[in-house]
């Protein structure tokens, strides 16, 4: 990244400083960010290695290019490290270690030093996972269910879930430094109603990240403490519980997936504000939202547990609560489309990928009712439906939000703008190719495919093969933006200091910012997205 | 929570050694720090909850071995413990106190005090330890409580039940002595400043928040005495 070395070129965060040292011993949120950005980026590519494979695999009805054992290594490969070391850390880590203090006008996160150490952990968790991967891998499913894994398999679940364990402790220290932030960093004038939504979104995340990843941790930790002493804390043979394992799994796993899209949705505030030149309709509602999914979301987790032998009554009050998430997300869709309304929209690349979040995440909330409903997920459980409806989520919704923020940011980011074009193309290929890989999924599921079987009876082929043939677009739209981001770190055209005209503290200071974000501490007076103040850039040039 | 933002444009009142370069006051400073504590602090109640969950359901399904199970527990000991915890957690507020009125040498004395109990508390446990492991009370594949099954004939107890019991004892009380060892360690390092005379009425910010630190783990052993010691103790 040391590309900003242009003779002459305003001191920055990047070129302050150069060497090896300088961004393993930073403690710049920014360029944590960046470190953050690589590692994950990184697993990205390691869990779609795993995701053709599987791919690859389902392209015939036969079990022909992997064993049976193999492929359940590698879903759970490929679910681990989506999960843990991706999807978790993806938004927070990165866009979120870059932007919040600057949207909010501080020269740093309050702990800039945590800061470092939550990335050293993230990495030294993702070793050790990369060193299970290597040497055995685990064949559980990403979520580690007792007593298979601690009292059958003899794949490496201790070393899975040491882990895991440490980069969850990389995530609650980003919470909690998100929290203290916003609480107390932010500038003169700019109260908790003037925050831009990016910063509601963050916040709520953070508060699932330190309230659900200790219950998680501690979790592993007996599954850990069972497994290497023959215990039977939840083997149902030795007098354990195993649904207990599950409740206690599910408290932090349910509200993980919010960990991954909150942030993601505030991103997409951002981005359509930006492009539709408004005040996001319903400003009040969609902060307020963010946090109701939070608070919801701790109260839905044994929706995962329908068929697993919990009572109907509480099988029914899940399921009702289950429902009531969907209100603040609609909330935040209907809002999103208010503020499309009579918009002045351009269809940039952030644009686009932030309509394909719309629509993708819609779809995925809506099959998410599906199965919310009892009778309904009594016949999708363990299908491909749900494997449909949490990668629209997961997928759809987050990589679609988290890769329009980075084109979004990226001239802040790097002070380069990326090439337009290509850009625009990316974006098509990952909504089509998204689509194309997981909507036959829908049908597989419903029609009564299982789930993590490598093999499967011949009259699902055709829909698996538009599955795979999706995959390879999809790897294409991903492939993509990788190569002309670095391509841009050379040749891209320097970048304003506000390229997109777009409100926000971060658009106020230079591009890329200097190591304390701004020569003078900003007062706000100033409502959020005040669009109607801001001249739309005459034309906004691109890198050609 | 104030729900004012915290006012960074006033020129700096004075830059202390202690004022990192990116908060603009020491007050500001010091709420952060006091915050981001508390929140660590719940993220430990979230993590001891985990265990407090498992062991609420499972005392219900088997009461009678964990009722036997607390009764093979040294009830003198535990007592002894939680008296020493409630004291160590008396001479970190008074060392707290003793920090704000700059009173150098009387923080020292008291930081060590807190120290010596902690060690004291640990010493006590591990003596608890060692008995259960004489006993074979330790779960895994020595795990035998025939002694307590003779000693308890009015309580009819399953073996593997029985273990459960003792696995959340273990897990619970090592957990707890784990953070005791951190804490002291915490505590050596502050002793360490404090002699040096690093902290002072204006600044004294780590005594406070290791006194936080410390009493949480001090209030998890009150929780945990009666949970697990105290269950059934009527013969």
């Amino acid at each position: 990244m040391a590309t900003a070395v242009l003779t002459g070129e305003r001191e920055n965060y990047l070129n302050k400083e150069y060497g090896i040292s300088s961004w393993l011993l930073t403690t710049d949120h920014k360029r944590i960010a960046l470190l953050y950005l690589m590692s994950v980026t990184l697993f990205f590519f390691v869990g779609g290695f795993f995701a053709l494979l599987i791919r690859l695999e389902l392209l015939t009805p036969a079990g022909d290019l992997l064993l049976a054992d193999t492929y359940n290594k590698v879903f759970t490969m490929h679910g681990m490290v989506m999960v843990f070391f991706f999807l978790i850390p993806v938004v927070p880590a990165v866009l979120g270690n870059f932007l919040v203090p600057l949207m909010i006008g501080a020269k740093d996160l309050a702990f800039p030093r945590i800061n470092l150490l939550s990335w050293y952990l993230y990495v030294i968790g993702g070793l050790i996972f990369i060193h299970c991967m290597m040497t055995g891998g685990v064949d559980t499913g990403w979520t580690f269910y007792t007593p298979f894994s601690t009292a059958f398999t003899n794949t490496k679940i201790v070393e899975a879930g040491l882990a895991v364990f440490v980069a969850g402790f990389s995530s609650i220290l980003t919470g909690l430094n998100f929290i203290v932030t916003i609480h107390r960093m932010r500038a003169p004038g700019l109260t908790w109603s003037r925050l831009p939504l990016f910063i509601w979104a963050h916040y709520a995340t953070a508060l699932i990240m330190i309230l659900g990843t200790p219950v998680v941790a501690v979790t592993i930790l007996l599954v850990a403490v069972e497994r290497v002493f023959h215990l039977g804390i939840f083997n149902p043979a030795l007098g354990g519980d195993p649904l207990l394992f599950q409740h206690l799994f599910w408290f932090y796993s349910h509200p993980a997936v919010y960990i991954m899209i909150l942030p993601s949705m505030g991103i997409v505030s951002e981005i359509i504000a930006c492009f539709s030149r408004k005040r996001i309709f319903g400003y009040e509602f969609v902060a307020m939202s963010s946090i109701g999914i939070a608070v919801l979301g701790f109260l839905v987790w044994a929706h995962h547990m329908f068929v697993a032998g919990i009572s109907l009554y509480s099988a029914l009050v899940f399921s009702a609560l289950s429902y009531l998430v969907a209100v603040p997300s609609a909330v935040k869709v209907f809002n999103w489309t208010a503020t499309l309304y009579k918009g002045s929209i351009s269809y940039t690349t952030p644009m686009i990928y932030a309509l394909g979040f719309l629509g993708l995440f819609t779809m995925g909330g809506l099959t998410g009712l599906f199965l919310a409903c009892l009778g309904i997920d009594v016949h999708v459980t363990d299908t491909y439906f749900v494997v449909a409806h949490f990668h629209y989520i997961m997928v759809g919704g987050v990589l679609m939000g988290y890769l329009g923020g980075v084109h979004f940011w990226w001239p802040k980011m790097t002070g380069r703008l990326y090439p337009e074009g290509w850009g625009r193309v990316s974006a098509v290929l990952v909504f089509t190719g998204f689509n194309l890989t997981f909507f036959p999924q829908f049908i597989l599921g419903y029609a009564g495919m299982p789930r993590r079987y490598w093999q499967y009876p011949p009259e699902f082929q055709v829909l698996n093969v538009l599955s795979t043939a999706g995959s390879t677009v999809l790897a294409v739209g991903y492939v993509l933006p990788m190569i002309y981001f670095l391509w841009s770190l050379r040749y891209g055209k320097i970048a304003d200091d506000n390229p997109w005209g777009a409100a926000g503290l971060e658009w106020k200071t230079s591009s890329p910012p200097t190591t304390f974000n701004f020569d003078q501490t900003p007062e706000v007076t100033w409502e959020a997205y005040n669009y109607d103040q801001i001249p739309a850039p005459a034309e906004v040039s691109f890198a050609r | 929570m104030r729900d004012s933002p915290a006012v960074v444009a006033q020129a700096p009142e004075h830059h202390g050694p202690e004022l990192l370069h990116h908060f603009a006051r020491a007050e500001q400073q010091r709420d952060s720090a006091a915050l981001g504590m508390w929140l660590f602090l719940a993220t430990e109640i979230m993590f001891f909850g985990g265990m407090f969950c498992a062991y609420l359901i499972y005392r219900l399904w088997y009461f009678n071995e964990f009722a036997v199970g607390s009764r093979s527990l040294d009830i003198y000991m535990g007592t002894a413990n939680t008296v020493v915890l409630i004291c160590s957690s008396l001479t970190v507020a008074m060392g707290v106190r003793a920090a704000q009125l700059g009173k150098r040498r009387l923080l020292v004395v008291l930081l060590l005090l807190t120290i010596l109990f902690g060690a004291a508390f640990l010493g006590v446990k591990a003596i608890e330890w060692h008995e259960k492991y004489e006993k074979h009370h330790i779960p895994g594949a020595s795990f035998n409580v025939s002694d307590l099954m003779r000693e308890n004939p009015q309580m009819p107890i399953d073996q593997n039940h029985e273990q459960i019991y003792f696995s959340l004892y273990f897990a619970m009380t090592g957990l707890h002595a784990l953070h005791m060892v951190v804490g002291i360690g915490i505590f050596v390092v502050l002793t360490w400043y404090a002699w040096r005379g690093r902290y002072t009425p204006e600044y004294h910010t780590p005594i406070e928040l290791g006194g936080l630190y410390w009493h949480f783990v001090d209030v998890v052993w009150i929780y945990l005495f009666p949970l697990l010691y105290l269950i059934d103790r009527r013969r």
